[in-house]
């Protein structure tokens, strides 16, 4: 397999993930240095492309969460160096980051995703917010899950269980974000999937199943330890284990997303598996679900991650 | 426990990440992540102005010479200065600590000063040995965050007292105490920033500073009077402190973070004697003894630089940027908006308008690269929330104006988002949350 000479890490950004990210990218680092390659921590900033003209890695891993990381924008930058790097090109990044557009995408590809709306926030304003507001609950009914377009983190987002927490819900949302995704909320049990390719085409990691304290798996509750209890593998029937297995494997080949995804999904009482969005910077920090059903796998984080940036490397820029 | 016990555990019962989840104390029940401490971790990047941190200009200083200063202490003196000393601080120290305070009026002896990191330590110290859990600690409305985080750590009740452009009011103060007595809670002591206060940037008025003394006498209430900032007065002499005029009633705070460098982490306490001797004993169980070499340094520069002329600078430069946000504020922000206007420190306290909430507003101020400290983190258990701290001390003017101007635009987006949804109340914690020291 291709030997490295150095790579870097790319973690930060400008996004409020920074915080996230930086902690994900530090994780990276470390394994790697275990692992014995020369990885380099770098910020997407001013100095991110001399830096790599300069002293070219032989592959970069992108950890940088939200916008940069995920839209596509440092993929595209490092696609014009000719820089190879760990997971999907940027248009694909487009399409899985825009939550609307992946659920379209999955959805026209068989997987159900909860019946919902994406609103921009000047519609509001120049429509009334009250008469569309009626409409949504008119429509989608309740309980309700609103969330920026994009973003990650649960930044923005919040459960909607009355049509007085609507409108607080969407100016909520609008703090991160100009567009809003409203969709039913689903009752069941959350699961994350991640699909990875280290070499012998993706495959879909042991379904983690999220057990949030306060019921809710927003910003704290993903990053305290101890707020959240994870299964790995989920406790749930093995029929529903493997349907989640395909839908992720499914979300990853319709948007086009390669070497690594995470994706987010709610089985119903019923056992219906819903896709809620995919992830293709997934966190990698030690409250993060991608390292942990690595480890249920039987993949040590290190190894993987060295893994991907060889194949990256080989694959070239 | 093994491996595959630990392995076997986890599969029954789900991992938790954190196995001593269960064991932390109740104080570190809101030790937890937070969105608004995401937020701020961008703040630190170039690219934004933050007119968040309170973070004094050190580059100011005549850092050559400090240096130069810092390296023949070390050689002449290393041997005392890379030991240990007295929990209570180096003597040649608390000597000069005395000098500082008597230009606000403080008659002292070195005997009653106990040097501490930073006067943060100072506060962290009273509350140990004053206050026991649901203890009611009075703080102006609104208050110091970084205090408010300390009663919250010792688990105090804090009441809030109402504060106007002159300060602490002595009728609300009065009301408050005979309230709570009149129902049977135990008041522990009352905590004022009376110059330049963090973060409203308004000064107890001198007129109302004997009533204030008078009232917590005839309560019995010790005063806190925790005076970072009482040397950077921007017109005329030093207020005179409240200590000036009760020694036995009012324990001072005092710290060299403003006029020197907060990077050497020296502060102090200056208590009557009974307090004092529980500060000091407190001290020794926390740390042992402060540091050695961050006294001595202090010490020396007080000693051979010119730190008056030193201090009259940071004035300047301050005033310089304060009144380059008044007038960017008064040029740029949209109507409904109101400020104060602090005559020092490093503090503009903002009013938003009707409806508009700080705390909601950040995450767009931050991507529209500005930010701020909102008003919640001044309250303890609410309020706040259309209230923002802006600080001045740390951008150069044109940053000051550039961050104004950005912050002007983000708020007028936020009256339409209010005239489109009408008032709402984003859900999140309350209470002190804020990211870290340079934003205190």
């Amino acid at each position: 397999m291709t030997e490295l000479d150095h790579v870097v890490v790319l973690a930060g950004g400008l996004s409020p993930e920074r915080e996230v990210s930086l902690r994900s990218g530090r994780r990276v680092r470390d394994a790697l240095e275990e692992a014995g390659v020369d990885a380099r921590m770098a910020d997407a900033d001013a100095g991110l492309i001399p830096a790599l003209l300069a002293d070219p890695p032989s592959a970069v891993f992108p950890a940088i969460h939200g916008s940069y990381g995920e839209d596509g924008a440092i993929r595209e930058i490092l696609a014009l160096l000719g820089t190879p790097y760990v997971g999907s090109v940027a248009s694909a990044c487009r399409s899985a980051f825009d939550k609307p557009t992946a659920k379209a995408l999955v959805g026209a590809a068989g997987i159900t995703t909860p019946e919902s709306v994406t609103l921009p926030r000047e519609i509001f304003h120049d429509l009334g917010a009250t008469a569309v507001i009626d409409r949504i609950s008119a429509r989608l009914g309740l309980p309700l899950f609103v969330k920026p377009a994009r973003g990650g983190s649960s930044l923005g987002a919040s459960p909607v269980r009355s049509a007085a927490e609507l409108p607080t819900a969407i100016v909520s949302c609008f703090a991160y974000g100009d567009t809003a995704l409203i969709e039913r909320f689903i009752e069941g049990t959350e699961i994350a999937v991640s699909v990875v390719d280290l070499g012998d085409g993706p495959q879909a990691l042991p379904a983690v199943e999220i057990v949030p304290a306060a019921g809710q798996y927003d910003y704290t509750a993903r990053y305290t330890a101890g707020q959240t209890a994870f299964y790995t593998q989920a406790r749930l029937p093995s029929a529903a284990l493997d349907s989640a297995a395909k839908a992720a494997s499914c979300a990853h080949a319709a948007l086009g997303l390669r070497d690594i995804s995470r994706t987010d999904l709610i089985v119903s009482q019923s056992g219906e598996v819903y896709f809620l969005e995919v992830n293709v910077s997934p966190g990698m920090t030690e409250t993060s679900t991608l390292p942990m059903a690595l480890d249920a796998a039987g993949h040590e984080f290190g190894a993987a991650c060295l893994t991907l940036l060889r194949l990256a490397a080989a694959r070239g820029g | 426990m093994s491996e595959g016990a630990r392995h076997a555990n986890s599969r029954r019962q789900g991992s938790r990440i954190d196995p001593y989840f269960d064991q932390y104390a109740e104080r570190a029940r809101g030790m937890v992540a937070s969105e608004i401490r995401a937020l701020f971790a961008v703040t630190a990047r170039p690219e934004i102005v933050s007119l968040a941190g309170g973070s004094p200009y050190v580059t100011a200083l005549p850092l050559d010479v400090v240096g130069d200063m810092v390296g023949r202490l070390v050689a002449d003196r290393g041997s005392v200065a890379l030991q240990y000393c007295t929990a209570q601080g180096d003597v040649g120290l608390r000597e000069k600590i005395c000098e500082v305070m008597s230009l606000e009026g403080i008659r002292a002896h070195p005997d009653d000063v106990v040097v501490t990191v930073g006067s943060q330590q100072a506060l962290d110290l009273i509350t140990r040995i004053f206050v026991d859990p649901d203890d009611v600690v009075l703080a102006e409305a609104p208050s110091y965050v970084g205090a408010l985080s300390s009663f919250a750590g010792y688990q105090a009740d804090v009441v809030h007292v109402a504060m106007d452009d002159d300060g602490l009011i002595p009728e609300a103060l009065e009301n408050t105490i005979q309230r709570l007595t009149a129902a049977g809670r135990r008041i522990k002591f009352l905590y004022t920033v009376p110059n330049y206060q963090n973060p409203a940037g308004v000064t107890l008025a001198a007129q109302r500073r004997p009533r204030i003394l008078e009232i917590c006498q005839a309560a019995g209430l010790l005063v806190i009077e925790d005076n970072p900032y009482g040397l950077l007065g921007f017109d005329g002499e030093p207020m005179r402190s409240l200590r000036a005029d009760d020694a036995e009633g009012v324990v001072y705070l005092g710290t060299f973070s403003k006029t020197f460098a907060p990077g050497v982490r020296v502060g102090w306490a200056a208590a009557p004697p009974a307090i004092r001797d529980k500060l000091v004993l407190a001290a020794e169980s926390a740390v042992l003894c402060h540091s050695s070499f961050s006294q001595l340094v202090v010490a020396e520069y007080l000693a051979t630089q010119p730190w008056r002329e030193q201090v009259k600078d940071f004035r300047e430069l301050y005033r310089q940027r304060r009144d380059a946000m008044l007038d960017a504020l008064a040029a740029q922000m949209p109507d409904g908006c109101r400020w104060t206007t602090p005559a020092g420190g490093f503090y503009v306290w903002l009013e938003l308008p009707e409806g508009v909430n700080a705390k909601a507003m950040l995450p767009r101020a931050v991507s529209s690269r500005v930010a701020y400290v909102p008003g919640t983190g001044f309250y303890a258990g609410g309020g706040g929330t259309d209230h923002l701290r802006l600080s001045y001390c740390f951008p150069p003017p044109d940053r000051i104006r550039e961050g104004v101007r950005r912050l002007a635009s983000v708020i007028e987006a936020e009256i339409d988002l209010c005239a489109t949804f009408g008032a709402t109340s984003p859900s999140g914690r309350t209470g002190p949350e804020t990211p870290g020291p340079g934003d205190l």
